[in-house]
């Protein structure tokens, strides 16, 4: 499904990522862990087409298609979801016709029928319910005054309308009270099945005990530098990166 | 009258010297008109007021006097609102074609050409060219304390004529009115209408505005409102259209505890050329004055904004504020902005900002992110720049008109 063979990106000349190789095969759900820094959020946005990233080397294909030669749009048609570690604020855009464009604009990007209104929003009441949200969500500006907590679970909310085939969730537990952290976690293992996986960026062992990773991937310095099953975040959450960092350079 | 082509300042005198003998009204006052203008010439970028908008390509287009056409097309572009109407075709109120509820009252100028006490030829030489050449215009009247609701006012221009309507707006005391005014053509016209609008007492009026002139017309207009005590004039101009244009808003707050919104959009791309200029009067004690005028320019386009408040000396307690925010899709496009604060009170409070930016790339990604498309996105993001002024018109139909008019736009230009 996902498959990256040593990327290597800089920002302004500055190397940030170095070289990363990982596979996410379909139906799998893995976890990024990694220190501050490490350069977790530059590779969601390099998979995800944000510009500004020069890709310096290595390919990153989905499902067989080169995924770094397609616009971003293309790129979230073909499946692919980012839940952004710092939602944007759209001063001015409703969230319903935000989410109801998204998800027509996919639709006509693959040539389905487009959802009218009544349908969008039979979907929408029903997937908010599902998140505790108050369909009061729907009515206000895209994450404008939305709290930390609310804008992690309106992009949940986004992935639970679009449907990816492939979820990238940066740090989409960070800020989240217990409830809510279980309530996104819900909302992951609701679209969980053979045709749907994801990378989890995470700094915390407790998401991984409601969303079971298949496989826990430490990324430093760029680079992966450890790759083992779910015991290996508990090994980080114990002893933290320092040794781990130490032991790969 | 035989057909006559006219161009330049010197054609604008050839073509009052064929109609002199038969304008209606006041020949004296179109005299008058015709000799400041004599002395003035067109405005000139050496004019201070006019310093931002050339009138080049006004002087040297060249016009037709009998030029006109089926106005069929144009109709049909008109909103199928369920509202009465008042409809001009080439500066000429068309009774045929206008349904006007029996409380209304309206009178072309042509059969009562009175020109009003607002309007001023020696200080405006676009009034003074209107003053000099005004055929016909509508005189509206909402009588004391009736509430005429949306009256839609189409403005259509067929062919390639230079026009000068003059046109009056009364609400009587305690009336109220939502007007909805669309400019429409077809051509390298000249629309130069003056309007005075009399706002009396506790009367309130809406005042919604779209100039969606020709890609090659040219819009020269001037509007004076006069706010009596306790009254509103709530105003919002959404100017996308015309090659070159100039929407020169006029307000005194004449009474106390009046009130003035003249709020406006331009959505310009392409060699566009729109400028919106506001002089606000505040002549009496608790006036409050609102405007918020955003400009999205693509292409080479140019917008300018010039806005003026003047506060005499007894309007104690005015609340004046002014907003000007310009988003640049092009690093060929241009915004001219000129705030002029002139306080003779004391005890005033004014304010006034203004903010020149590009598109957020965050939030372009955002959106693209999800699936919208790039060009879609940019559209989506113009829109929400521009909705917190668009939001401000009270009249839900006008409001829902002024909306599809930028979407279109949109689709039509996408920048
Ligand atoms: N636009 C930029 N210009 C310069 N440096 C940048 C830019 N964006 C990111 N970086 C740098 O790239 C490195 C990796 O950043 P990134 O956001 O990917 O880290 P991260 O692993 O997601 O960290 P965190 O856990 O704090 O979210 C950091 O050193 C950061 O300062
Ligand atoms: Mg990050």
């Amino acid at each position: 499904m996902l498959h990256i063979e040593n990327l290597a990106a800089e920002i302004d000349g500055k190397l940030i990522l170095n070289g990363i190789s990982l596979t996410v095969p379909r139906g799998e759900v893995h976890a990024i862990m990694g220190p501050n820094g490490s350069g977790k959020s530059t590779l969601a946005y390099v998979l995800s087409g944000r510009d500004g990233y020069t890709v310096t080397g290595g390919t990153a294909t989905f499902n067989g298609q080169d995924l770094l030669a397609m616009e971003p749009e293309a790129r979230a048609a073909a499946g692919l979801f980012l839940a952004f570690q710092y939602p944007v604020e759209l001063p001015g855009v409703g969230n319903a016709n935000f989410l109801r464009t998204a998800r027509n604009a996919q639709h006509r990007l693959r040539g389905e029928p487009e959802l009218d209104a009544v349908q969008f929003l039979k979907l929408a009441r029903a997937e908010l319910k599902k998140l505790s949200m108050s369909d009061d969500m729907l009515r206000r500006n895209v994450n404008v005054g939305f709290s930390g907590g609310e804008k992690k679970r309106n992009e949940v909310l986004q992935m639970a309308i679009l449907r990816p085939e492939f979820a990238l969730l940066d740090e989409t537990d960070s800020g989240l009270d217990i409830d809510a952290l279980k309530i996104v976690a819900e909302g992951v293992n609701a679209l969980r099945g053979p045709n749907f996986s994801a990378l989890v960026i995470t700094h915390y062992q407790r998401l991984l005990d409601y969303i079971a990773p298949d496989c826990v991937h430490v990324l430093a310095g760029g680079r992966i530098i450890r790759s083992g099953g779910p015991e290996l975040a508990l090994e980080l959450e114990a002893n933290g990166y320092v040794g781990m960092v130490a032991d790969a350079a | 009258m035989s057909v006559l082509t006219y161009s330049g300042i010197e054609g604008f005198f050839a073509r009052f010297a064929a109609l002199r003998p038969h304008l209606p009204g006041d020949v004296a006052a179109r005299d008058r008109a015709a000799a400041i203008l004599r002395v003035q010439g067109l405005p000139s970028i050496r004019d201070e007021a006019w310093k931002y908008t050339n009138l080049r390509p006004v002087a040297q287009a060249s016009f037709q006097s009998a030029a006109t056409a089926d106005p069929s097309a144009l109709l049909a572009r008109l909103p199928q609102l369920n509202a009465p109407r008042l409809v001009m075709v080439d500066g000429h109120y068309l009774a045929t074609l206008s349904t006007l509820p029996p409380q209304v009252k309206c009178l072309p100028f042509a059969a009562a050409p009175k020109f009003g006490t607002l309007a001023n030829p020696a200080c405006e030489p676009m009034v003074a060219l209107n003053t000099m050449l005004a055929e016909d215009g509508f005189s509206l009247t909402i009588p004391a304390n009736i509430d005429a609701g949306l009256i839609v006012i189409a403005h259509l221009t067929t062919a390639a004529r230079s026009t000068h309507p003059r046109h009056a707006i009364t609400l009587e005391e305690g009336a109220r009115a939502s007007l909805l005014e669309i400019y429409l053509g077809e051509g390298a016209y000249l629309h130069n209408p003056v309007t005075e609008i009399h706002i009396g007492e506790g009367a309130n009026l809406t005042h919604a505005r779209l100039q969606d002139e020709a890609e090659e017309g040219f819009h020269l207009g001037t509007i004076y409102a006069r706010i009596a005590a306790h009254s509103i004039y709530d105003s919002f101009s959404l100017n996308i259209g015309a090659r070159l244009s100039r929407t020169e808003l006029h307000a005194s707050l004449a009474g106390a505890h009046a009130t003035a919104h003249l709020n406006a959009a331009q959505i310009l791309t392409g060699v566009q050329h729109a400028d919106f200029t506001t002089i606000v009067s505040h002549d009496a004690p608790h006036g409050a004055s609102r405007q918020t005028v955003k400009n999205a320019l693509a292409g080479r386009s140019r917008g300018v904004f010039q806005g003026k408040i003047h506060v005499a000396r007894g309007a104690q307690k005015t609340d004046g504020y002014q907003m000007n925010q310009a988003l640049l899709l092009s690093p060929d496009a241009e915004i001219d902005s000129k705030p002029q604060l002139e306080i003779y009170a004391d005890d005033v409070k004014c304010s006034h900002g203004a903010t020149i930016g590009e598109l957020d790339a965050d939030q372009l990604f955002y959106l693209r992110s999800r699936g919208v498309p790039e060009s879609q996105a940019r559209g989506m993001l113009v829109r929400a720049f521009l909705s917190d002024a668009i939001d401000m018109v009270a009249n839900g139909a006008s409001r829902a008109v002024l909306e599809t008019a930028v979407e279109l736009w949109w689709q039509r230009h996408p920048a």
